[in-house]
C-alpha cells in the first residue's frame, strides 16, 4: 500500500516545460511513474515530451484525471502554483522549488489547509515508493524496495540513509522529503504518522536537522502514541553555531531547544534509537530489527 | 540579510513606526555636526552615540585597548566628537561580536530620548518573527524592556507575552489594544503604543522581514512610544522584491571568505575548526562536520556545493577553503545521485592540478551512481587524495589525518 504515492498516482508537473521540469519529469517517466502530463500557462495544447501540456491544474485534473502534481516553478510564482494546485483537486502536491518567501508561503499553508489535500514540501526531493512511483529528484536506483520508511527534511542525506538501509539488507517502502524551509507543507510528525499507520512499513528512519520543533514533537508523538514501530533518529547540526543559516532557509538555531542535542535528548527521552553519527542509520537500524548485516 | 541600526529605523520609519531620530556619521566631525542639528532640531544639548556594527550587547561592550563603551550619552557637541573619536576605527568587542570584535565604521548620533517630563519614562520589548510550529508571525511583547530578553524568558517567562496573527485576517486592531494593555499603557501612552504596534506589523508585513526585534520600545516622559533600538532581519528569498533594501547590505560586517564563496553561488559559513569540508546538499553538508567532530576533529567550514559539484566549483571551494591557516585536512563529500561521482571525481583531479600543490591531505568519499568509477579515478591519480566510498571509511580517514598519520 505505501504512502502518499504509487503505481495508481497520475502525477503533473507544474513548470512542466521549463529545464528542471522537463529534466526531472523525463527521470521520473524513465523510472515508471505514471506521469499523465503537464501545465504550463499559455502553451496548453502542446505536447511534451509524449504529454499532454496543459494552461490550467484545473484542466489537467478534468482532463487527465491527475491527483498529484509536482511543482518546479520559479520561487516567485511557487506559492501560486501550490494554490492553484489545491483548489483544482489534487490530493498530494510535491513542492520541489527552494527559496520562496516566507510571507508567500504563510497564505499558501493557510489555503492548504482549508483544501482537503497533502502538501509535502516546499525545498523538498519529493516522495518516492519504490518500484511504483517517484514524484521527486532523488537518484531511483538507491532506493531498494523494502519495509523501512524514511522521513527527512535533507535530500542528499535522504540518499546516504537510503543507501545505508538497502546495504544493511533492508529496503524502503516510502521515502518522504519533508523539506528544510521554516513553513512546509507537512511537518516530521504527521510524515512519521502516515509510516506508522502504514500497514507496509515495520520500522522508520527519521532525519531532522537544527532549527524549529518538528523532530521533538514528532518524538513526542510517537511516544503518546504507544511506540508501535521502531523508529532510528539522526539530527544533523550537533556542530553548527547558534543564529547561523546552515543552507536551508530553515537550518538556524534559535533558541536552546532547536539545538541538535536538545532534539537528541527529547528523541532518546521518547524511545527513539538515537545515532549520534549518520554513518550509523543503517547498522543501527539493522540492529534493531535483529537483521545481520552481509557486508 | 542583517542590516544596520540606522538602517532598520529607516524602514521602521517609512511605515510610519515613530523612531528615535539620529543622524549617520563617519567621523568625527561629522559626529559633532550631526549633535549641532539635532540640538537645532530637538532643543536638547544632550545626543546619544551609537557604534554600527552587526551584533548587539554594543552598550555594554567595549572599545578594545580605550575606556569607551559601544553606546555612551554626551552632553553636548564637543563631548559627541570626542566619543565618536573614540569609536570610530576602533574594534568594538561585545558578547554577541565573540573576542576578535567588529571595527566600527559608522555611528549614529542620535537625539535624547530620556528627557524628564511629567511621567517617568518606561522600556518595554516588542519583537515580530514567524512561530515555526504554526507557521504563522506572532508579535512578542514584555514590560521587560531594554535588558537580554533570553535572561527574561528564563527568570520571568509569565513576563513574555504573544499575540498570534491569524494570516486570513491580518493583525486585528483589539490585539493592538490586547498588547497595549498588558503593557499597563494608559490614556495618551495608550493611543501611541496602539498606532505603534499596528505601524510595526503593518511594517513587518511590507517588509519581507524574516524578524524584528525592538529592545527597547520607549515610552517617554511625554506619553510617546518609539523604537530607540532597531534590529531587523530581511527574509533573503524575498530580496528579489526590495532592491532598496538589498543594497543596504553591508559587506564589511561579513566574513571575507564568506563573501568570497557568495560570488562561485557557493553557500559557505566560515567556523573555527581544523578540518575543512565540501559537500552537496546542505543537511549532508551538517552531517558531514558533525562526522568530523566525532572523528576528533572541528569543522573549519560549511559547505554545501549544490547539484552543480563541477572542477570549477570545487576548484573554487578548495581555494577558499585554503585560505584558512588552520585547515590540516579537507573532507569532500558527495552522494551522487544525478550529478555522477565519476565526473566529481574529475573534477577534484582538475582542480587538484590546476592549484598545484595543496600541503593538506584530501579525502574524497564519493557514493551512488558511478562510484566504483570514481574511486579508481581518484586512486590513479598520484596525488595526494584519499578516497572512500562508505561513510565509515571517510570518518576513518578523518580521524587518521587529524591525528597525523596520513
Amino acid at each position: 500500500m505505501s504512502v502518499l504515492v504509487n503505481k495508481q498516482s497520475k502525477v503533473i508537473v507544474q513548470g512542466f516545460t521549463g529545464s528542471e521540469g522537463s529534466f526531472h519529469a523525463q527521470q521520473m517517466i524513465e523510472y515508471g511513474t505514471n506521469v499523465v502530463g503537464g501545465v504550463t500557462p499559455g502553451k496548453g495544447g502542446q505536447q511534451h515530451l509524449d504529454k499532454p501540456v496543459f494552461n490550467t491544474v484545473k484542466e489537467a485534473v478534468e482532463k487527465a484525471g491527475a491527483d498529484v502534481s509536482i511543482i518546479f516553478v520559479p520561487p516567485a510564482f511557487a506559492a501560486d502554483a501550490i494554490m492553484e494546485a489545491a483548489e483544482a483537486g489534487i490530493k498530494v502536491i510535491v513542492c520541489i522549488t527552494e527559496g520562496i518567501p516566507v510571507k508567500d508561503m504563510i497564505p499558501a499553508k493557510e489555503y492548504v489547509k482549508s483544501k482537503n489535500c497533502v502538501l509535502i514540501g516546499p525545498n523538498c526531493p519529493g516522495v518516492i515508493t519504490p518500484g511504483e512511483a517517484k514524484v521527486g529528484i532523488m537518484p531511483g536506483f538507491v532506493f531498494k524496495t523494502g519495509r523501512i520508511g524514511i522521513v527527512s527534511k535533507s535530500g542528499t542525506l535522504t540518499y546516504e540513509a537510503a543507501d545505508q538501509i538497502v546495504k544493511a539488507g533492508l529496503g524502503i517502502s516510502t521515502a518522504i522529503g519533508i523539506g528544510g524551509d521554516p513553513i512546509i507543507g507537512t511537518p516530521t510528525k504527521d510524515a512519521v504518522e502516515m509510516l506508522m499507520n502504514d500497514p507496509e512499513t515495520d520500522a522508520i528512519v527519521m532525519i531532522g536537522e537544527i532549527g524549529g520543533s518538528y523532530e521533538a514533537d514528532a518524538a513526542r508523538w510517537i511516544k503518546a502514541n504507544g511506540n508501535k514501530k521502531p523508529v532510528v533518529g539522526f539530527i544533523a547540526g550537533q556542530t553548527a553555531p547558534p543564529g547561523r543559516r546552515m543552507g536551508h532557509a530553515g537550518a538556524i538555531i534559535g533558541g536552546k531547544d532547536d539545538t541538535a542535542a536538545a532534539k537528541m535528548r527529547i528523541m532518546s527521552e521518547c524511545g527513539l534509537h538515537v545515532v549520534a553519527s549518520p554513518a550509523e542509520i543503517g547498522a543501527k537500524m539493522a540492529e534493531v530489527l535483529g537483521v545481520k548485516v552481509s557486508n | 540579510m542583517n542590516i544596520h541600526e540606522f538602517q532598520a529605523k529607516q524602514i521602521l520609519k517609512s511605515f510610519g513606526v515613530a523612531v528615535q531620530e539620529g543622524i549617520v556619521a563617519q567621523s568625527a566631525d561629522e559626529a559633532h555636526a550631526a549633535a549641532l542639528k539635532l540640538k537645532e532640531q530637538f532643543g536638547s544639548d544632550f545626543v546619544v552615540v551609537k557604534a554600527q556594527i552587526h551584533a548587539g550587547g554594543r552598550g555594554k561592550g567595549t572599545i578594545q585597548g580605550k575606556e569607551q563603551r559601544g553606546v555612551a550619552v554626551a552632553k553636548n557637541a564637543d563631548k559627541a566628537k570626542e566619543i565618536a573619536g573614540n569609536i570610530l576605527g576602533g574594534t568594538l568587542v561585545t558578547i554577541q561580536t565573540g573576542p576578535k570584535g567588529k571595527v566600527v565604521n559608522k555611528v549614529l548620533v542620535a537625539q535624547d530620548v530620556y528627557y524628564p517630563g511629567a511621567n517617568q519614562p518606561k522600556e518595554y520589548y516588542m519583537s515580530v518573527m514567524l512561530d515555526r510550529s504554526q507557521s504563522k508571525n506572532i508579535i512578542v511583547y514584555s514590560t521587560e524592556g531594554g535588558m537580554d530578553i533570553e535572561h527574561v524568558a528564563e527568570t520571568t517567562p509569565h513576563l513574555i507575552h504573544k499575540e498570534t496573527v491569524d494570516p486570513k485576517v491580518g493583525l486585528q486592531p483589539f490585539q493592538a489594544r490586547k498588547i497595549a494593555f498588558n503593557l499597563g499603557c494608559e490614556g495618551e501612552a495608550f493611543k501611541q503604543m496602539v498606532k505603534f504596534v499596528t505601524a510595526l506589523y503593518r511594517a513587518y508585513e511590507n517588509s519581507d522581514a524574516a524578524m524584528f526585534e525592538i529592545n527597547p520600545v520607549l515610552k517617554t516622559a511625554d506619553d510617546k512610544i518609539i523604537a530607540v533600538d532597531g534590529k531587523v532581519n530581511i527574509d533573503d528569498n524575498a530580496l528579489y522584491r526590495h532592491p532598496d533594501y538589498e543594497a543596504m547590505r553591508d559587506l564589511a560586517e561579513e566574513d571575507p571568505t564568506e563573501v568570497e564563496a557568495g560570488k562561485h553561488n557557493l553557500n559557505f559559513v566560515k567556523l573555527d575548526g581544523n578540518v575543512g569540508c565540501m559537500v552537496n546538499g546542505a543537511g549532508l553538508a551538517m552531517a558531514t562536520m558533525d562526522i568530523i567532530k566525532l572523528s576528533g576533529g572541528e569543522p573549519a567550514n560549511f559547505l554545501d556545493v549544490g547539484g552543480s559539484a563541477n572542477a570549477k566549483t570545487v576548484e573554487a571551494g578548495f581555494r577558499i577553503i585554503l585560505t584558512d591557516p588552520n585547515v590540516k585536512a579537507i573532507l569532500i563529500n558527495i552522494f551522487g545521485g544525478i550529478v555522477r561521482c565519476d565526473r566529481v571525481a574529475q573534477g577534484v583531479v582538475d582542480a587538484y592540478q590546476s592549484i598545484g600543490n595543496i600541503p593538506v591531505p584530501i579525502i574524497v568519499r564519493l557514493q551512488g551512481t558511478n562510484a566504483e568509477q570514481a574511486k579508481k579515478l581518484i586512486d590513479d591519480s598520484g596525488l595526494k587524495v584519499y578516497s572512500a566510498i562508505v561513510l565509515k571509511e571517510a570518518a576513518d580517514l578523518v580521524q587518521k589525518a587529524v591525528a597525523g598519520t596520513i
